[in-house]
């Protein structure tokens, strides 16, 4: 009785490790920790966004603008350093820029009520516009200031042989596992995706709440914006594209429902891994990339209906 | 007089508990029995097996003289049983006749539906319950009581025998009652059985022929009505004496706490009244005379376009229902499901979600560990019967559901609290137990709106009534001095009084 809760509640990382088991077996490179670093690696851009997203779907939302504000952020921030801005201030106001992104569209789901799907596709695309307006649709670059080479060892650099995204999504998520977990913002983010009327006829400030949803969504973004600036050493006003839907897929692969209310940031967490995982297994696979996305496409679908399954037999 | 519906020996159990032992039930046609107990007597779990939701594990039930054996509610329907659903099911976006329809719409050859023949049938339906109720009308637009019919209607035209209705009367007003009455007359005199599922004792011994009451899953009396009474009756549901249904406390306070004075809200068109601290002001009236209204303007979740609102001497200004909580004011919902209870999450987070500033710390961080112990409280203080703290809300009965949003309004520590509906779905001996709880909390100076439908229960419980009708206030009445007859009158001015303006 007890082993098959533990199963039904831990399906992600049981399927997480049932792959990670499959992929050595055909492999024996990838169970390496030169090849797991990387994979971690690979994921923390996902997992940042992805953490985010699981804030405002816990509330039943959904946030399409991740992978613009990601752009974007990475735009202004390439700018920054191009003009010699010391880190200390350039990575701050970046990410209070992707947050206020996230509050205005937060504010037009809370105030005007729009839905969530529709107030973050247009964000979504004012903010891809605003970031082709603001880079002429051409790569920023860093530049050639002192500042940059420290900026790039935010992508690449290490930490006692542990890459330095991968520390700041350890930091990340423990900062949203503490929030969720032991905030009333956490607990009251929980509560309006279980039963928004009977929340904010509990006296809660509803709005605000999703209001600072979508803004931590949106701070995330930016900072997985800065990363991959920093990692690419340029800012392509292109970036991002699509990275939300690789985040929503990473929050549901976590066991989060869509219809809010449930869910757990571990889960996410391992979902993003699910997906790093497989792309890594596929490449040393050297499975064409066509077929990668079929692959992705099927896993996740796998795992979705299973989960479902599991979930309804309780 | 034939036998419609035979029950013998019905046994039911999920996993190790035996929810029903053995229920033994005859329903003739042409009559109404009355199935009574108390909250988790096995009432719903006996109806959703007659209705094939569930299986049995042993028994026999006989319907028509057949024995049967249904898998999904389906087939039941389809030989002859209806149920009709506290919660109605149908669909507030169609039109009555698509929803009494829906998943059989007559189709022509091109598989087009024929419109007109499901707004004909449908008008048919209706009228053979002598009910003004446009076919074509957005059902959501119609009050549950309409509804309900829509519901019988639905059953009639689908050539239901049997006919099963749970909690009819709990969201109607008395005048809706009388015509679900009449309505259920038409429908035995007509040779339907009926099931009534209700916690009002007056349903049962004004509508029902027979009654037949389970206690603990056991059938423990079965008799036509007029050979019990409702003591005798009450008995048979609690298994033990119940000597006083509204202990009433006169209240000792006179500080006045709240005072209201012309506030106009959606709903509420000029009211004024004052409330005290230790006091119970109760609010009687039509559903739709705008208490609801009235308690939600005064908490700000329906907030006023003018009037004052003051607490203890200060004027408030309540936009929301974060206002509302900041000044002490706690508010239960008539409606739990919906607005009241997060049903999916545990009872812990259900009722502390309203007071958790009071578990945190300068940081942020909720002190798990005194948030439990406060919520522990008012379990035991409540006698709620759950597995644990943790226990889902869903998994609750409606009165213990209550306790919980009752308590959750508790642990900011309002000074005043107003409760709209608060015995609504709850079963007698729950129903005492927060007759208990409102005068404990009136004794520890707490002021007390209550809104309530059952005549019976206002008058004995509160120190004061107020009526409301069409969004006055056209009575005020001192305990004792009120009867149902003076509270109709006032109910009835105010309509007319409306109506000339």
């Amino acid at each position: 009785m007890n082993i098959k809760k533990f199963v039904i509640e831990n399906i992600p990382l049981i399927g997480l490790l049932l792959l990670m088991f499959l992929v050595s077996l055909i492999n024996e490179n990838f169970l390496t920790v030169d090849n797991l670093l990387n994979i971690f690696r690979q994921t923390s851009i996902n997992a940042i966004i992805a953490m985010g997203m699981t804030f405002v779907i816990l509330t039943a939302g959904i946030d399409l603008s991740s992978g613009s504000i990601l752009a974007f952020a990475g735009a202004v921030c390439a700018t920054l350093i191009a003009a010699d801005v010391p880190l200390i201030l350039a990575l701050p106001s970046t990410l209070v820029l992707g947050a206020a992104l996230g509050a205005a569209s937060g504010s037009i789901v809370a105030y005007f009520g729009v839905q969530a799907f529709i107030a973050t596709l247009v964000a979504m695309t004012m903010v891809r516009g605003g970031v082709l307006v603001f880079t002429g649709g051409r790569p920023i670059s860093t530049g050639n200031f002192d500042v940059a080479n420290i900026f790039y060892e935010v992508g690449g650099g290490y930490i006692g042989g542990v890459p330095i995204p991968v520390i700041i999504t350890g930091v990340v998520f423990i900062i949203c596992w503490y929030v969720l977990n032991h905030t009333r913002l956490g607990r009251y983010t929980y509560a309006i995706g279980g039963n928004e009327q009977a929340t904010k006829l509990a006296g809660i400030n509803v709005a605000r709440v999703k209001v600072t949803v979508y803004a931590i969504s949106g701070a995330l973004a930016a900072l997985a914006g800065i990363i991959l600036t920093a990692r690419l050493e340029s800012a392509q006003p292109t970036a991002g594209l699509g990275y939300e839907l690789d985040a929503i897929a990473a929050v549901v692969l976590g066991g989060t429902s869509l219809t809010g209310g449930r869910g757990r940031i571990n889960g996410t967490l391992i979902g993003a891994l699910i997906i790093g995982v497989l792309n890594n297994a596929l490449n040393i696979l050297d499975v064409s990339s066509y077929f990668q996305m079929i692959a992705k496409g099927s896993v996740i679908l796998l795992a979705v209906v299973l989960d479902g399954r599991s979930k309804a037999s309780t | 007089m034939s036998v419609l519906l035979e029950l013998e020996r019905v046994e039911k159990a999920f996993g190790a508990v035996s929810v029903l032992n053995g229920v033994d039930m005859t329903v003739l046609a042409g009559r109404a029995v009355a199935l009574a107990g108390e909250n988790g007597a096995g009432k719903s779990t006996l109806m959703k097996i007659i209705t094939g939701t569930h299986s049995r594990d042993a028994g026999v039930i006989r319907f028509r003289g057949k024995e049967t054996n249904f898998n999904t509610a389906r087939q039941s329907m389809d030989a002859g049983i209806a149920m009709i659903h506290q919660e109605l099911n149908l669909l507030p976006a169609l039109t009555v006749g698509e929803n009494i329809f829906l998943g059989r719409e007559p189709v022509d050859r091109a598989r087009r539906v024929k419109w007109s023949e499901i707004y004909d049938q449908a008008e048919y339906w209706l009228k053979k319950l002598k009910q003004d109720i446009d076919p074509r009308a957005e059902t959501g637009t119609l009050s549950i009581a309409q509804q309900q019919m829509v519901e019988i209607a639905k059953a009639l035209s689908m050539n239901a025998e049997l006919i099963i209705m749970d909690e009819p009367t709990d969201s109607l007003t008395d005048v809706e009652t009388k015509i679900l009455f009449e309505v259920v007359k038409k429908l035995r005199d007509s040779g339907k059985g009926l099931i009534f599922i209700s916690h009002r004792l007056r349903d049962i011994f004004d509508m029902c022929d027979d009654v037949v009451v389970l206690r603990d899953g056991s059938m423990v009396h079965q008799s036509p009505v007029a050979d019990i009474s409702e003591d005798e009756l009450i008995r048979h549901m609690v298994g033990r004496e119940l000597s006083d249904r509204y202990p009433y406390v006169p209240s000792s306070s006179s500080k006045t706490r709240l005072r209201v004075t012309n506030l106009v809200a959606p709903g509420v068109r000029d009211v004024s009244f004052e409330a005290c601290a230790g006091e119970v002001v109760g609010f009687a009236g039509l559903v739709g005379a705008g208490r609801t209204e009235l308690g939600k303007a005064i908490y700000g979740a329906n907030p006023a376009r003018s009037g004052r609102i003051e607490i203890d001497g200060d004027e408030v200004c309540v936009r929301s229902p974060n206002d509302g909580l900041k000044y002490g004011i706690g508010y239960v919902t008539e409606d739990r499901k919906l607005e009241g209870l997060i049903q999916a999450h545990s009872i812990n987070h259900n009722m502390s979600m309203a007071g958790l500033q009071r578990f945190t710390s300068k940081l942020g961080k909720i002190n798990k560990n005194n948030e439990r112990k406060a919520v522990t409280q008012y379990i035991d203080a409540f006698s709620i019967k759950a597995q644990g703290i943790d226990t889902s809300v869903a998994q609750l009965s409606g009165g213990n559901q209550q306790k919980v949003s009752i308590g959750k309004s508790l642990i900011p520590e309002p000074k005043i609290l107003i409760l709209d509906e608060p015995t609504r779905g709850v079963d007698v001996g729950a129903k005492r137990e927060i007759y208990a709880l409102i005068n404990e909390l009136k004794a520890q100076g707490l002021c007390i709106l209550l809104m309530s439908s059952d005549m019976p229960e206002l008058l004995g419980v509160s120190d004061r009534i107020l009526v409301m009708s069409n969004g006055f206030l056209t009575g005020e009445f001192a305990h004792g001095e009120a009867n149902q007859e003076v509270i109709m009158h006032c109910t009835l001015v105010g309509l007319t009084e409306g109506k000339q303006e």
